[in-house]
């Protein structure tokens, strides 16, 4: 059911700094400016701020913007949770709203990562040093596995893992603030390097930087600075159950259980009070293109299984049935880890808005859905929606 | 050359020295749930009663994967060794749970899923004056007789 309208929570300001490499810009710098757009896009100043949340994962501790933005003495909470961490933000803020604590809140999630394939001492990932010292302990042999074993399982060709990163590289092409902004054909993605079978390298995305930064405000104060208001109707965050295939698992066992993506994006239709079939556009975790296919069937989007005809026919496409990361996703936009979850929140914000120029679905979409996914087996889903 | 002895890159993984290495896992008492490599508790059920439990050395492939391309630190071949490309899967042990496991075979036309596999051990590299081994899946290609026995 939904809540009553004391209780419910509105994004009202969205800002971002371009994804990409920006030798020489700092990630707080990048996080200021988000906020100072999203603050400007809400109609209110920093000074007005009461509650603040901020996440990132490898490029410090994001409550250092203050010293910029204002010191306020403005309660600011940091957060560290990998894929998770705008999903954090969001919760962290959400909860003070509704709590009363605040009617204004503002969360920041950034990162500026080195090139490359991440990487991590093993200890601090709860992984035995042998197991990394024989080459086993790297996501993109994860994902593989998974999706080859998702194809054989479901019918899923490789034909349908090239559309899904051509797709990508599209809606990139119209987004101003992605990454990778050419758009490259099937047979070229489908052709080049082998980086872990069936993914080759266009398939996958990389590390890099930028910044997310959104205003949230209790329904009464969106209400009173007389602002458009897309509501955050749910947020929900869970830890992998025994039994799912997660990375750096030494054995998985026989029963098979579901990834948390699939808790997590129950728990979220359930607090929205809507389901699956209400979603009008989707924003998932597309770090290798299997993921987004996976995805759409982990969260109940579609049936396992139905994404091979959905994909072939154009149904996630901007102009599909049921358009899936409509900003380019991953792929396209890089992964600042600190800001992918904040990202997704943007993109649907603009494209419930009508605001999402070149790459805006049509047909007024009313709900947006968006999920991450990472190791070591964390998944955050949001509902959001124009009333 | 010399031939080095050799030593798991880890003890408790799998019994050795054997002919027949066998991993070592553990299964819980109260679930019946079977882990690799073996633990004090059951991550499934959080009970205690567990007891080290040694793994069936054939199964078939569940899913697979090339690692082609040198991995970062921690990785632990050293640098002026020359890496080559391996294969990583999920062996399924019937009725006992899916070991990841290097294989033996890293070219991806001749693996499949559901072909059966058999537990042996590969060389990784030097430490001091040993050959460091670890576990590792071979496919077991149809015709071929050497592994008949058993
Ligand atoms: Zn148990």
């Amino acid at each position: 059911m939904p809540r009553s309208d004391g209780d419910r929570v509105a994004i009202i300001g969205i800002g971002i700094y371009p994804h990409g490499r920006h030798p020489g810009v700092s990630a707080a710098t990048m996080g200021i400016d988000a906020i100072r757009k999203a603050l400007a896009d809400a109609g209110v100043t920093w000074g007005e701020i009461e509650f603040a949340a901020g996440g990132s994962m490898v490029s410090g501790m994001p409550d250092s913007v203050v010293g910029d933005l204002g010191l306020t003495g403005v309660p600011f909470i940091n957060v560290r949770n990998a894929c998770a961490t705008g999903a954090s933000t969001l919760l962290a803020a959400s909860t003070a709203l509704r709590a009363g604590d605040a009617e204004l809140a503002v969360v920041v999630g950034y990162d500026k990562h080195e090139r490359g394939a991440f990487s991590a001492p093993p200890e601090l990932l709860g992984v035995a040093d042998w197991y990394a010292a024989q080459g086993l302990m790297l996501t993109p042999q994860f994902f593989a596995m998974k999706i080859q074993r998702y194809m054989h399982d479901y019918g899923i060709s490789a034909s349908t893992l090239a559309k899904v990163a051509a797709k990508a590289y599209r809606n990139g092409a119209l987004n101003p603030t992605a990454f990778r902004r050419t758009p490259m054909s099937e047979r070229h993605i489908a052709s080049s390097a082998m980086i872990t079978p069936p993914l080759t390298q266009y398939m996958y995305c990389s590390p890099d930087e930028g910044a997310v930064a959104a205003v949230l405000a209790t329904e009464r104060k969106a209400a009173e600075l007389g602002v458009e208001p897309i509501y955050l109707r749910s947020v929900a965050l869970r830890t992998r159950s025994y039994g799912s295939l997660e990375v750096f698992g030494t054995s998985v066992s026989l029963a098979d259980t579901p990834p948390p993506t699939t808790p997590a994006a129950e728990a979220a239709f359930a607090q929205a009070g809507l389901t699956p079939t209400d979603v009008d556009i989707a924003q998932l975790s597309d770090g290798e293109a299997g993921a987004e296919v996976m995805g759409m069937a982990e969260t109940g989007l579609c049936a396992h299984g139905a994404q091979e005809e959905l994909i072939q026919q154009g149904q996630t496409e901007l102009d599909g049935s049921l358009p899936v990361n409509t900003d380019g996703g991953l792929i396209a936009n890089g992964e600042p880890v600190g800001a992918n979850g904040l990202r997704q929140v943007h993109e649907t914000v603009l494209q419930l808005r009508g605001q999402a120029g070149q790459r805006q679905v049509p047909n007024d979409p009313q709900v947006g859905f968006t999920q991450v996914y990472g190791a070591p087996g964390v998944a955050a889903c949001t509902v959001l929606a124009k009333s | 050359m010399t031939i080095l002895p050799q030593r798991p890159i880890e003890p408790g993984l799998f019994t050795w020295p054997a002919d027949q290495p066998q991993l070592i896992g553990s299964r819980c008492a109260g679930c019946a749930e079977i882990v690799f490599p073996a633990r004090t508790t059951c991550p499934r059920c959080m009970g205690m009663d567990v007891e080290q439990h040694l793994l069936a050395t054939r199964g078939t492939l569940w899913t697979w994967t090339i690692q082609g391309f040198r991995p970062k630190p921690p990785f632990g071949l050293p640098e002026q060794q020359h890496f080559e490309p391996f294969g990583v899967g999920y062996i399924e042990l019937a009725g006992q749970t899916r070991v990841e496991a290097r294989l033996t075979e890293s070219d991806s036309a001749r693996l499949a899923i559901g072909m059966p596999m058999e537990l042996t051990t590969v060389p990784l590299w030097r430490d001091g004056d040993h050959e460091l081994i670890t576990y590792a899946f071979q496919p077991i290609y149809e015709g071929d007789d050497s592994h008949a026995a058993q």
